[in-house]
C-alpha cells in the first residue's frame, strides 16, 4: 500500500491519544522515571515521555510477553482438564511511541515465530496490536539501525510513523496500513492534508558503520575465530542484552503449579545463560562463555539472515546500553569486520 | 484457540514396564479417539512429553509407526520431569505433543542391509527403526543388531533382545563392558566399537544406524569407516536440550542447522559439515 501523508497538528496529539484511549483498547506508551523510559498502559496524556532516545525495554512485550500462559490445566475427580488460551482473552493495544528500530523488530521476531510452524499465540497477540512509530529526530552513539537495514524516519513495521518536523514542531504522519487508516477513521478531522514535506531533513544522523555483506561473509568463516574468547571475556552471562532486544525470542517452558491447578508459561530466555543449552547428562555444546556470545551474534547476524532471509538485530543499541560489563555489539561488529582472518 | 502448537495431547498409560534401574517404558494411548485417528508419525521423530505441574521433557517416540493406537517412551529417571514421570501409575494421564522432527529414510533403503549398533539407553530411538523394519522384513536384507551396555543389567528391552535373538531373519550381537557381566552371561564382553570391529559386519550394500553415548560413537565411526562404510551411509540421532521442538525457542542449534526440524537424524557426511558444537 502505498503512504498517505498527513499533517497533524501538535495540539491535535493529546486529542488522538484520547480517541485512541476509548473503546476497548489500551493505550502502550513511553514513561519515563528514575532515567529509565517503559513502555506501560498509560492513562494520561502528560504521563507520556517525550524526550528519549530510545526505551529501556524494547515494544516487544505487547506480543510476546515475558512470562506468558500457554495453557491451564486442573486436576479434578474425572481427572485432568487442559485449556489454552483463547484469543478473546488478548487486548487491543495501540502501541504509541516505539522508534522506528522497534518498529523493524516487529518483522524479524515474527520471523522466528512463523517459520515453519505458525506460532498462533503470538500472531493473535501481534494481530491486535496497531503500532504508531515515531521517527527519530535524535541518535546516540549506541545506535547503528543504518547497518542493518533501517533508518530514523524507516517506515517498516509501524502502521502510521509519525515524525515531528523539528523541535515544537507539527507532525508528518505516514499513513502505512489497514489498521493505520482505521486510527485515521476514529478522527479523520485530526489528519489534515500535508503539503511538500522533506522528511529527511528532520532526522537524526546514523551514520552507517558496516554493510551486511562484510559481516555475513565475514561470520561465515569466524566460527572457529579466538575472537569470540577475546569480545566475551568480559561477558558476566547475566542475559540482560537478551531481555532488552526487540529481536530476541528464545524462551523457556515451565509449569507454574497451585496445588491442583496451574498454568504452562512460556518465558523469556538467553543464549547467554550457562543453563541454556546444559543436557541432563551434565554435557553442555556451549560449554563456555564465549560459545554463547558466538551463538548470540552467530545467530543474529549468519543464521538468521540465510534461514530466514532477515537480520535478528534492528541496530537499537540497547544491549550495549544495558551491558553491566560494557559490551558494546556495534564495536565487537566492526572488530569481525577488521579482523584479518 | 483452534492451534495452539503448545497444547499437548491427553494420553493416558496404559502400561509400565520396568527395563534396566531407573529406566521405565511407558505405552501411551489417545486419551480422545479423535486425536488417535488423526496422529501419525515416522520412525525417528520425537515430542514434548510432560507431567502438569512439573514441566515437558524431550524423548524419541520408541514405538513403531507399523504399530497404529498406541505409542510409547522409554525413559531414565534423571531430572525433574523423569522423576515426576516415573512417579506415574497405569492409569495416569500425562501430556505428549509431536510428532517433531525428521525421519530415518527406511523408504530409501529397500533392498539394502541393515546394522544397528546401539549403547545403554540409547536403544529406544534405534528399536522404532528396528521394528518398523521388522515389520516390513521383506523389504530388507540382513537385519543386524549390535547391542551394549555398562551391565547386564543395564541392558533396556531384555524381552525384547530375546525375541531378536531367537527369530532366524535377525543376526544380534549383545554386549556389556567389561567387568559388567553377570555369571550366566552368554553375550560378548567388550566395548561397543571392539565387538563391532570382531564382528566386522559387511558394508556391503548395507546402512550402518549408531545411537550411543559420545564417547561409544566417537569411536564407532572409525571402526566403521575401516570396514567400509561411506559417511553417507551412516546415520545417527543427534539429541539436544529442546523446549519447544519446532524451531522457535532457540537452544538446539548446532550452528545454524536446528536439531529439532533438520533433525534429529543426521548422516555422518552431515554431521561433518557441522561445526563442533553438539
Amino acid at each position: 500500500m502505498k503512504s498517505d501523508r498527513r499533517l497533524v497538528r501538535k495540539g491535535s496529539l493529546e486529542k488522538l491519544f484520547e480517541v485512541l484511549k476509548g473503546d476497548n483498547r489500551q493505550v502502550y506508551a513511553p514513561f519515563s522515571r528514575n532515567g529509565r523510559t517503559t513502555y506501560r498502559k498509560t492513562e494520561k496524556f502528560s504521563d507520556i515521555a517525550t524526550d528519549y532516545i530510545q526505551t529501556t525495554q524494547s515494544s516487544k512485550e505487547v506480543s510476546f510477553p515475558r512470562t506468558e500462559k500457554i495453557l491451564d490445566y486442573s486436576k479434578n475427580e474425572d481427572g485432568m482438564s487442559v485449556k489454552g488460551i483463547e484469543p478473546d482473552q488478548i487486548p487491543q493495544i495501540m502501541l504509541w511511541g516505539i522508534r522506528p528500530c522497534d518498529a523493524l523488530g516487529i518483522g524479524e521476531l515474527s520471523s522466528i515465530f512463523n517459520w515453519d510452524y505458525k506460532d498462533e499465540i503470538y500472531n493473535n497477540r501481534l494481530s491486535k496490536v496497531t503500532v504508531l512509530g515515531f521517527s527519530c529526530g535524535k541518535a546516540d552513539e549506541y545506535c547503528f539501525c543504518t547497518s542493518v537495514g533501517g533508518n530514523p524516519g524507516n517506515t517498516d513495521g509501524s502502521d502510521i510513523l509519525f515524525t515531528q518536523l523539528g523541535e515544537n514542531g507539527d507532525y508528518l504522519a505516514e499513513i502505512l496500513t489497514e489498521k493505520g487508516e482505521k486510527v485515521i477513521a476514529l478522527s479523520p478531522e485530526l489528519f489534515e492534508t500535508a503539503g511538500n514535506i522533506e522528511k529527511e531533513k528532520f532526522l537524526a544522523d546514523v551514520p552507517v558503520k558496516f554493510s551486511h555483506k562484510e559481516i555475513f561473509g565475514k561470520l561465515e568463516k569466524f566460527f572457529e575465530s579466538d575472537e569470540w574468547v577475546e569480545q566475551s571475556l568480559r561477558c558476566i552471562g547475566c542475559g540482560a542484552c537478551a531481555y532488552v532486544c526487540p529481536t530476541c525470542a528464545c524462551f523457556d517452558i515451565q509449569d507454574d503449579s497451585h496445588g491442583k491447578l496451574g498454568s504452562r508459561v512460556r518465558c523469556w530466555d538467553s543464549c547467554g545463560f550457562s543453563l541454556f543449552t546444559l543436557h541432563t547428562s551434565g554435557h553442555n555444546p556451549r560449554n563456555v562463555q564465549s560459545a554463547r556470545w558466538r551463538q548470540r551474534i552467530m545467530h543474529k547476524f549468519s543464521y538468521m539472515p540465510e534461514r530466514l532471509s532477515v537480520y535478528g538485530c534492528t541496530g537499537c543499541g540497547r544491549c550495549s546500553r544495558a551491558c553491566p560489563a560494557d559490551m558494546n555489539i556495534l564495536e565487537h561488529l566492526i572488530s569481525i569486520k577488521e579482523a584479518v582472518l | 484457540m483452534t492451534n495452539n502448537l503448545y497444547m499437548p495431547y491427553q494420553m493416558k498409560v496404559e502400561r509400565i514396564t520396568y527395563e534396566a534401574p531407573g529406566v521405565k517404558t511407558f505405552m501411551l494411548r489417545f486419551v480422545n479417539e479423535e486425536d488417535q485417528n488423526k496422529f501419525d508419525f515416522r520412525a525417528g521423530q520425537f515430542g514434548e512429553y510432560s507431567v502438569y505441574g512439573v514441566g515437558e521433557s524431550t524423548f524419541c517416540i520408541a514405538s513403531s509407526p507399523t504399530r497404529k493406537g498406541y505409542i510409547e517412551c522409554t525413559f531414565r529417571q534423571t531430572g525433574k520431569v523423569t522423576n515426576a514421570l516415573s512417579d506415574c501409575e497405569e492409569g495416569s494421564i500425562i501430556g505428549f505433543r509431536g510428532p517433531y522432527g525428521n525421519t530415518f529414510p527406511l523408504d530409501e533403503w529397500k533392498g539394502k542391509s541393515l546394522l544397528f549398533i546401539a549403547g545403554g539407553i540409547a536403544l529406544p530411538p534405534m528399536r522404532c527403526v528396528i521394528w518398523n523394519a521388522l515389520d516390513l522384513r521383506e523389504n530388507f536384507k540382513d537385519i543386524t543388531i549390535i547391542y551394549g551396555a555398562r551391565s547386564t543389567k543395564d541392558l533396556v528391552y531384555k524381552h525384547e533382545l530375546q525375541d531378536w535373538g531367537s527369530r532366524p531373519d535377525v543376526k544380534l550381537i549383545t554386549t556389556v563392558d567389561p567387568g559388567g557381566e553377570s555369571p550366566d552371561w552368554k553375550g560378548e564382553v567388550g566395548f561397543v566399537p571392539t565387538i563391532v570391529e570382531k564382528v566386522a559386519p559387511s558394508s556391503m550394500d548395507t546402512i550402518a544406524i549408531v545411537c550411543g553415548p559420545p564417547v561409544m560413537i566417537k569411536y564407532t565411526f572409525p571402526v566403521l569407516a575401516k570396514l567400509g562404510f561411506s559417511d553417507e551411509n551412516i546415520f545417527t540421532t543427534l539429541e539436544n536440550r529442546m523446549k519447544c521442538g519446532f524451531g522457535k525457542c532457540g537452544r538446539c542449534n548446532v550452528g545454524k542447522v536446528y536439531v529439532c526440524k533438520d533433525g534429529p537424524v543426521f548422516t555422518l557426511a552431515q554431521l561433518n559439515k557441522l561445526p563442533d558444537e553438539y
